[in-house]
């Protein structure tokens, strides 16, 4: 209730002081409720960035003013205040949302508005939208390459597919499934387990992994298990005396900001694939890491993958309406393509007319100090919209430049956009 | 003819010579080509090109390292196990680091005894590991310390051999045999040799071999054992009938055992969460099913026991277990003080109206939340588990159950019976019997009913508290932690018999089978909504539960 009406009162006060001639970004994440956890974090990355950007001068000689709303982790509650930033305060960008559900929710406004949104977490694809921007990773960005990673490096010839149910881990699993059965794997040795959000019982599942790991076939679990779940599961592997280098585990929604809340000693060893660590060498990034640290005035916070991909839909942003010249949404996308800016990691992150970027998979262990150490880096990959692993999907495609296309599903057989409105 | 004989005798020499000189030089090149260790090349020159080498070519120095037979190499792999060696950014220095609790670092020189002060960490840089290099370090280290660890080392040693039963390998595990004592790893032993007669050209052998496999339970055994009975591509065996015949029964007895202990793992998985599940609603039976209040911050309770345990550890970082023990009572005394004020400040208020009783409670169970949210951050808090609580006892090599579960499984009878105990045998016991029976007559008697009231919510506070303790070693301590739980405790009671302890406990185990006995055919998912339908289904049956009390006090 109190941060409801602190909210509100946020909101009026930044109504109030709307000067003529400033740009308005909106910061759409949930600032209360389960997913306040992560969330919180992108929106003071999206403060920190806006200052920095002020002190540099602003753009297009304005100044940039945050507008911050509190979806509450409700997931229609999204779209409301999706509305309500682009009609009522007529922000000219948006940053926001993390879990899918509530992107798909926020997506039928946006579009209905003609807004213009960037979406900053890792998450299953199957979808490319005229209004929104896929900073983080699409499966071929994260998924695909941890799983080639574990084939190749570590002889991984036995898989199980360990997630929580809901639409992130079912559709990513899809893919993977399809994808290993390509690469020659049998069925029976892909083992699939789905298991509720906060699941805390473990006792089962990891004795039937374990089983499941013991035929003789080196074993590996691909885990897209999410939030809290994590720490009993990872527990109770250590309890029954599955190390790393038994049956290694990728996940690939543990980052830097997750293990800060865990005892990381029975996780060392196990592997993250991301975009971006914290443990990245590049001068571009300490440089984001003090700045962060400063920011936030605690020196024991963590950076991770997401604040990364908001850094560069921000940048993105920025450099596209220099080059317009304009934050007019209809001027700025078509600018968006093809503009490059340096990502955290030593490379550079390109927009593709398809809304998504070129990103560096990396591979991590997990260290007992909650850190990860990079085993494998791969170059750029274009992140693709529509797998090519799944069969109704491989034959779409995506691109928003190219006149012949122009949609964000294009159907090459049919030569048809299929109508869908993402 | 003595020219004769000193001719003679000096061929003679110098054949001994020549054969000598062959045989030197061949021990000369084999143990050079064994070790390839050219007497230019020092085992400091090749471990220093660990530092800033990448992982494959850590990989490669790893191997050339093994060659060595040094002193250092034993504690150099064991700090790279252990991610302790580094190397100094500028002078490419090996170094052993570690950082100490408040941060600061303690560094050893690798090669000499300097140790070095006032290091900052951006100076040093770790040398790589991976799972790979770290499984192949760890069967090295097994190898060097197969004759001097203590019982666990060996056994593990020969596990990691499992995989690799070369010639040395079986030559090395039969010296061990021999001065080796402890009965657990000769039998070990006996299985590795074993697995490595499977592959011996004698059929007699191989016969033997898989008779002396017969009933075991090493997963390794049954990935031999099946790999024998495999069919070329026309479907004929390519194993010897004799050996397909032997080794199909032992297959067999091996795969029945599995099947025993896979029942019975089961089994434990089940009343480990029984145990759970008894814990978290014996409280509840208490505030609910003796006093008829339903307390929607039952769950709260719980999570303060949670929070309590997080307390003390802060305060006792170094002594886990003690930690834990003194968390028992702290948390029962939080809980159940905090149990008291509720009723005194409450629910006192609201007797006979369990409609508002709930609303109250429910609105009590959201300021706990918050309350917690602002003192301890809405993040989870950790909770490490002591020494004696984590790990798994092994019974065989198929069947093992963790110790954490164990002691919750323990603790959670014991609280049961005491609770028992207080309940039959103490005048308290008979007060909260007494007034939950019959309130007004028990007041005519001269019974306080006030104060029993407010003893009776604290007692079930309390043993939420318990729980709480419980819960901390097995999952998150979060702000969410009893919401998580306060459905799973109404059930128990509801499905056990209101006001009924025994009710209570034959429902909280045979839920908690149940529910482990689906979970690996349907999933948890599913596993979970059975359950829930099929108590519903249940309760249209039975309205009072397993066991409904009878008599008066029923109505």
């Amino acid at each position: 209730m109190k941060k409801l009406v602190a909210a509100c009162a946020l909101s009026l006060m930044a109504s109030v002081t709307m000067a003529a001639d400033t740009i308005k970004v909106g910061v759409l994440h949930s600032l209360s409720g389960t997913m306040a956890i992560s969330e919180t974090t992108l929106k003071d990355t999206v403060l920190m960035m806006i200052e920095d950007q002020n002190a540099k001068g602003g753009l297009l000689g304005k100044k940039l003013e945050p507008v911050v709303v509190d979806p509450a982790s409700n997931w229609p509650l999204f779209a409301e205040k999706a509305r309500e930033l682009l009609v009522k305060e007529k922000v000219d960008v948006i940053f926001g949302a993390w879990t899918s559900v509530s992107r798909k929710s926020v997506l039928p406004v946006i579009e209905e508005l003609n807004g213009l949104m960037f979406y900053p977490v890792q998450y299953e694809g199957e979808e490319s939208s005229k209004n929104i921007f896929y900073t983080g990773a699409a499966p071929n960005q994260q998924a695909i390459p941890a799983v080639d990673y574990l084939a190749d490096e570590l002889e991984v010839k036995r898989w199980v597919l360990a997630g929580t149910d809901y639409v992130y881990p079912r559709t990513t699993n899809k893919i993977l499934e399809a994808y290993l059965k390509s690469k020659g794997v049998a069925s029976e040795d892909i083992m699939i387990n789905y298991t509720p959000f906060g699941h805390s019982d473990w006792q089962g599942i990891v004795s039937s992994i374990k089983k499941f790991g013991g035929a003789g076939k080196k074993t590996a679990v691909v885990s897209t298990i999410n939030g809290d779940a994590n720490v009993p599961f990872y527990k109770e592997l250590g309890n029954q005396g599955v190390s790393a280098e038994d049956i290694p585990v990728v996940a690939f929604s543990v980052g830097e900001e997750e293990l800060s809340g865990f005892d990381t000693k029975p996780l060392v060893g196990h592997l993250a694939a991301w975009n971006y660590f914290q443990s990245a060498e590049s001068d571009a990034n300490d440089e984001f890491i003090e700045k962060w640290k400063a920011f936030i005035k605690n020196d024991d916070r963590v950076t991770n993958d997401p604040m990364e991909a908001t850094y560069i839909g921000f940048k993105a942003w920025t450099k596209a309406v220099e080059k317009a010249g304009s934050t007019e949404v209809d001027k700025v996308r078509p600018a968006m393509y093809g503009i490059k800016v340096p990502n955290l990691t030593g490379g550079v992150a390109e927009v593709l007319p398809n809304h998504h970027f070129t990103k560096p998979v990396l591979i991590g262990e997990i260290q007992a100090d909650g850190q990860f150490e990079v085993v494998s880096s791969t170059e750029e990959v274009a992140g693709d919209a529509w797998t090519d692993h799944l069969t109704e999907s491989a034959k779409i495609i995506s691109d928003w430049k190219d006149p012949a296309v122009n949609c964000g599903n294009y159907n090459t057989e049919t030569k048809k956009c299929s109508g869908q409105n993402f | 003819m003595i020219d004769v004989m000193h001719q003679e005798n000096n061929k003679k020499i110098i054949s001994f010579l020549l054969s000598l000189f062959f045989v030197f030089s061949i021990l000369f090149f084999t143990s050079a080509a064994q070790s390839q260790q050219p007497d230019d090349v020092s085992f400091n020159e090749v471990a220093s090109q660990l530092a800033g080498a990448k992982l494959k070519q850590v990989a490669a120095v790893v191997d050339q390292l093994t060659q060595f037979d040094d002193e250092q190499l034993l504690p150099l792999l064991k700090a790279m196990l252990e991610g302790k060696l580094y190397y100094e950014k500028k002078s490419k220095r090996l170094v052993f680091a570690e950082i100490l609790e408040d941060k600061t670092i303690n560094v050893d020189g690798v090669f000499d005894e300097n140790s070095i002060e006032n290091v900052k960490k951006n100076t040093l840089r770790k040398v790589k590991t991976n799972n790979r290099l770290r499984s192949s370090i760890r069967r090295s280290v097994a190898q060097i310390t197969l004759f001097s660890g203590g019982i666990a080392v060996r056994k593990k040693a020969i596990k990691s051999m499992f995989d690799d039963l070369s010639k040395e390998n079986v030559t090395l595990l039969n010296k061990l045999k021999e001065t080796e004592k402890n009965k657990k790893v000769i039998n070990l032993i006996n299985t590795a040799i074993a697995i490595a007669d499977l592959k011996s050209s004698d059929v007699s052998l191989r016969v033997q071999a898989l008779k002396k496999l017969e009933g075991n339970l090493e997963p390794v055994v049954r990935n031999e054992v099946t790999k024998l009975l495999e069919k070329d591509s026309d479907g004929n065996y390519k194993e010897d009938a004799l050996v397909v015949s032997t080794a199909s029964k032992v297959l067999q007895s091996i795969e029945e055992n599995v099947k025993f202990y896979g029942y019975l793992e089961t089994l434990f998985f089940g009343l480990s969460l029984g145990s759970v599940l008894l814990l978290i609603a014996a409280g509840l039976a208490i505030t609910f099913g003796v006093m008829g209040v339903i307390n929607m911050a039952h769950g709260e309770m719980i999570m303060l026991g949670a929070y309590t345990t997080y307390v003390i550890q802060l305060l006792l970082p170094n002594n886990l277990a003690l930690s834990i023990l003194l968390a028992i009572p702290a948390a029962f005394i939080v809980s159940a003080s905090v149990g008291i004020l509720i009723e005194r400040g409450v629910i006192q208020f609201l007797k006979g109206r369990p409609l508002e009783t709930l609303l109250a409670t429910f609105g009590i169970s959201l300021i706990l939340q918050q309350c917690v949210r602002s003192i301890f951050s809405p993040l989870n808090r950790q909770v490490a588990s002591p020494e004696f609580m984590s790990g798994a006892l092994e019974i065989n090599p198929i069947f093992s159950i963790t110790y954490n579960r164990l002691y919750i499984l323990i603790f959670a009878l014991v609280v049961f019976f005491l609770l028992q105990l207080i309940l039959r045998k103490t005048s308290l016991g008979l007060n909260v019997r007494a007034v939950s029976q019959n309130r007004d007559m028990a007041k005519c008697m001269g019974i306080r009913t006030e104060w029993v009231d407010a003893m009776t919510f604290g007692l079930g506070s309390g043993i939420a508290g318990l729980a709480g303790v419980a819960l901390s070693q097995i999952t998150n301590v979060g702000p969410n932690l009893g919401q998580a739980y306060i459905i799973d405790s109404f059930m128990v009671v509801v499905f056990g018999g209101v006001g009924n302890l025994w009710g209570m406990l034959v429902g909280g185990f045979s839920l908690g089978v149940l529910n482990k006995f689906l979970e690996p055919q349907t999933g948890a998912v599913l596993a979970n909504i059975i359950i829930l339908v099929g108590i519903i289904l249940f309760i249209q049956k039975r309205p009072r539960g397993l066991f409904p009390q009878k008599g008066r006090a029923a109505e």
